[in-house]
C-alpha cells in the first residue's frame, strides 16, 4: 500500500520566514481554539510552536521518531507508531504516568494539568489527513515551502542536494537523519543545531537502553528462582539431618543407659 | 493492647487527626480540580513527590519484608522468626500506601488496571505496574496466615503455611525484579538525568540501596513500635541485623564510588555545583555517616546509637531517591521544581495513615506472636517422620 511508505517533513530554517501559518493551520484542523498568535512554546493548547533564536525560526512539534521512546515506555500501548510515520495517542488507553512526558528526549508530549480528566497532547502528524492521502495542514499552509511533506528517503535526497548546492547557506548536517535512529521531522539550518537548543544525540535509539534492562528479567526469574530453592533446600536438609543424628545420639545414650 | 496503651501519645494523635483534616480536603481537591491545582508539577517536570518519595521510597523502605522472609525461610535463619510479622506488615502497608500514592499521581487513576489487559512488554512501567499488584497481593497472602488465626480458620491456615515457601520465594524475586524496575525507569533519559546518578547499573544501584535501606528500616521499625507499644528489643536480632547492615553500606559504598570511577564522572561529586553539593549529601547521611557509627560493636549493641544510625540511613535512601527523581532531572528540564505544600501534606498524610494502620494491626493481630509465647527459634520438635512438626504459634505472618 502506498501509504505505508513512511511519510516525512523536511523543515529548512533557512526558507521559513516567521508568519506562523503553520500554527495557525493547525490549530484549525485540530480545532483548537487557542489564537494562534499567542502561541509561544508547545503546549496542551497548541501542537505546534515558532520559537525565534537568534533570528532564526525553529519549529517545534513532535518528531515522529522511527523508533519512539513513547511507544516503548507507555505501560498500555497507548502511543503507537503507525506504518506511515505517524505516532499516535489513544487517551483511552491512557493511565496518566507521564513516562511518556519523562522519557521523551525532545521534551514533546505536554499535559492538560488544568483539566480533571486530563490528556497527554502532542502533534500527531495529521495521521487522518494522511490516511486521506492530504498531506499534513502545516505543510499545505507553508506560503515559502519551508515545511514540505512527502516520502521520507525522498526528503533526505532533497535536503543532501540542497546542502550540496549550497555549501554557505546550510549547516551540513541533516537533523533527524540518524539522531536516535531517525525521525520523521527533518532540519536544515544554517547554523550549527546545538545553537537552536537541538539536543546533541547520537545514532543509537533509546529504546534499547530499557530493552536490555527487561531482557534479564527471565534469567533473574529462572536462575534467580532456582538459586533460591537450593539455597531453602540445602538448609532445609542440613536441619533435617542434624534433627536426626540429634534423634539417633539420644536414643543411643538411652540404651546404653539401659544397658548400665 | 487497651485503649489507654494507644491513648499514651496525644501529641502523635493530635498531628494524626491535623494530617486527616488537611489531608482530606487535599485529596477532594486534587480529584476535582485536577493535577495542576494541587501540584508544583509542570510540562518540564512531570514526576515530583508523589513519585520521588510515596512511590521510589515507599517501595523501597518496604523491602525489609523480602530480605527478612528470605533470612528466615529461605537461608533457615529461625532466629529472625520474631521480627518477620512486623517487617512483612511494614512491606505491606508501604505498597498499599504505594498504591494510594499512584491514585493520586496518576492523571487517569480510574484506569490503573489497564495494564492487566492492555499489555506492552517492552515497558519498564509495565514491569513496575505488574510487580506492584503481584508483590501486594503475595504480601496479602504472606499475611493471611495472621487473619485465619485471628479467626480461627484452622484449614485455611493450614493452607497457607503449606504455601508459605513458594509465596517467600515469589516475593524475593518479584521484590528484586520491582526494586531494580524502579531504578530502570530512568535508563531511557541519559540525557537527562545528571551523570552523578545517570548509569547503566541505575537496577541495581536502586535494588542494592533498597536491602541495605530495608534492613535499616527493621531497626527504626522495631524500635519505634517498642516504645509505641512498650514492648522489649529483640536486641540480639537487632545486632546481628546492624552487622549485615554494616557491611551492607561498605560494600554498597564501594559500588558506588566504583561505578562513578568506570564512568570517569567522579571529578564530578567534587565541583561546587548544586548536584553535588546534594550527592554528598546523599552519601554523608545514607552511607558514610551510618557506616563509621556502626563500625563500633558498642554502638551495634546499644539502640540509642544503633537507633540513629539506621535513621540516617534511611534518610540518606530518601535523599538518593529525590536526587534521582528531581535534583538530577533540574538542570535538563531549565526549571526547579520545589513540592507545592499540598504535595508535602499529601504525601505526610499518607504515612500518618500507614502509621495508624500499623498500630491498628498490632491491637487487632498477633503481630509480634513471640512476645506472648516464648522464643521460637529453638528447633521444632520432631515428628515421628522426622520432619518438624508445624509450629504451633504461627508461622509467616
Amino acid at each position: 500500500m502506498a501509504l505505508a511508505r513512511p511519510q516525512a517533513l523536511l523543515i529548512d530554517l533557512t526558507r521559513c520566514i516567521g508568519c506562523n501559518e503553520c500554527t495557525a493551520a493547525c490549530l484549525a484542523a485540530h480545532h483548537l481554539d487557542t489564537d494562534p498568535e499567542t502561541v509561544r512554546a508547545l503546549s496542551s493548547r497548541s501542537l505546534t510552536a515558532l520559537e525565534e533564536r537568534d533570528g532564526i525560526y525553529v519549529r517545534q512539534m513532535c518528531r515522529h521518531c522511527l523508533e519512539p521512546s513513547c511507544v516503548s515506555v507507555c505501560p498500555v500501548e497507548a502511543f503507537r507508531k503507525l506504518p506511515a510515520g505517524p505516532v499516535v495517542y489513544d487517551a483511552k488507553r491512557c493511565l496518566g504516568c507521564r513516562y511518556c512526558m519523562q522519557a521523551c528526549p525532545f521534551n514533546v508530549p505536554k499535559y492538560e494539568w488544568d483539566k480533571a480528566v486530563p490528556a497527554v497532547v502532542k502533534c500527531d502528524f495529521c495521521a487522518t489527513r494522511q490516511a486521506e492521502g492530504q498531506p499534513t495542514a502545516c505543510a499545505e499552509a507553508c506560503p515559502a515551502e519551508a515545511t514540505v511533506f512527502g516520502p521520507r528517503d525522498e526528503l533526505i535526497a532533497e535536503a543532501h542536494r540542497r546542502i550540496a548546492e549550497s555549501p554557505d547557506t546550510y549547516h551540513p548536517h541533516v537533523y533527524g537523519e540518524h539522531e536516535i535512529g531517525g525521525t520523521s521531522m527533518l532540519f536544515l539550518s544554517p547554523v550549527p543545531f546545538e545553537q537552536l537548543g537541538f539536543p546533541a544525540l547520537d545514532g543509537a535509539p533509546l529504546p534499547a537502553l530499557t530493552a536490555a534492562a527487561l531482557e534479564k528479567i527471565p534469567g533473574i526469574l529462572s536462575i534467580g528462582g532456582a538459586m533460591l530453592a537450593g539455597i531453602w533446600w540445602i538448609t532445609n536438609r542440613r536441619e533435617e539431618v542434624a534433627r536426626a543424628e540429634h534423634a539417633a545420639r539420644a536414643a543411643a545414650e538411652e540404651s546404653n543407659h539401659d544397658r548400665a | 493492647m487497651t485503649a489507654r496503651e494507644t491513648n499514651r501519645f496525644p501529641l502523635w494523635r493530635g498531628i494524626f487527626y491535623l494530617l486527616l483534616a488537611v489531608g482530606l480536603p487535599v485529596v477532594a481537591l486534587r480529584y476535582s480540580q485536577g493535577l495542576g491545582a494541587t501540584t508544583n508539577l509542570s510540562d518540564e517536570f512531570p514526576w515530583g513527590l508523589w513519585i520521588g518519595f510515596d512511590l521510589l521510597c515507599g517501595v523501597g523502605l518496604a523491602a525489609g519484608g523480602f530480605t527478612i522472609t528470605a533470612a528466615v525461610y529461605i537461608f533457615n535463619l529461625k532466629r529472625f522468626h520474631p521480627i518477620v510479622r512486623p517487617a512483612v506488615l511494614t512491606a505491606f502497608l508501604g505498597y498499599l500506601l504505594v498504591i494510594g500514592a499512584l491514585l493520586l499521581d496518576l492523571g487517569r487513576p480510574w484506569n490503573i488496571w489497564h495494564p492487566i489487559v492492555m499489555w506492552n512488554p517492552s515497558s519498564v512501567m509495565f514491569e513496575v505496574a505488574w510487580c506492584v499488584m503481584l508483590y501486594t497481593a503475595v504480601l496479602a497472602l504472606e499475611l493471611s496466615g495472621m487473619v485465619f488465626e485471628k479467626v480461627g480458620w484452622k484449614r485455611a491456615q493450614a493452607v497457607q503455611r503449606a504455601a508459605t515457601i513458594p509465596l517467600v520465594l515469589a516475593g524475593v524475586l518479584l521484590s528484586t525484579l520491582h526494586q531494580s524496575s524502579l531504578g530502570a525507569l530512568y535508563l531511557i533519559v541519559p540525557g537527562k538525568l545528571h551523570p552523578l546518578w545517570y548509569t547503566a547499573a541505575l537496577p541495581w544501584i536502586f535494588w542494592s540501596s533498597a536491602i541495605v535501606a530495608g534492613l535499616a528500616m527493621v531497626i527504626v521499625e522495631s524500635r519505634l513500635s517498642s516504645r509505641a507499644f512498650g514492648r522489649e528489643l529483640e536486641m540480639d536480632l537487632l545486632t546481628d541485623i546492624s552487622r549485615v547492615l554494616l557491611v551492607g553500606l561498605g560494600v554498597f559504598a564501594i559500588f558506588r564510588i566504583y561505578d562513578l570511577i568506570h564512568r570517569g564522572v567522579l571529578a564530578l561529586a567534587f565541583q561546587p555545583t548544586y548536584e553535588a553539593s546534594l550527592f554528598a549529601l546523599e552519601l554523608a547521611l545514607g552511607v558514610v555517616l551510618p557506616f563509621l557509627l556502626l563500625l563500633s560493636p558498642r554502638a551495634r549493641a546499644d539502640i540509642r546509637r544503633l537507633y540513629p544510625a539506621a535513621l540516617l540511613t534511611v534518610m540518606g535512601f530518601v535523599v538518593n531517591r529525590l536526587n534521582v527523581s528531581v535534583t538530577g532531572l533540574e538542570t535538563a528540564a531549565g526549571t526547579r521544581y520545589v513540592p507545592a505544600w499540598t504535595e508535602i501534606a499529601i504525601s505526610l498524610f499518607m504515612v500518618a495513615i500507614g502509621f495508624a494502620a500499623f498500630a491498628l494491626m498490632v491491637r487487632y493481630f498477633r503481630v509480634y506472636p513471640e512476645a506472648d509465647g516464648g522464643h521460637h527459634a529453638a528447633p521444632a520438635p520432631s515428628g515421628p517422620s522426622g520432619r518438624p512438626l508445624p509450629a504451633t504459634a504461627g508461622r509467616v505472618a
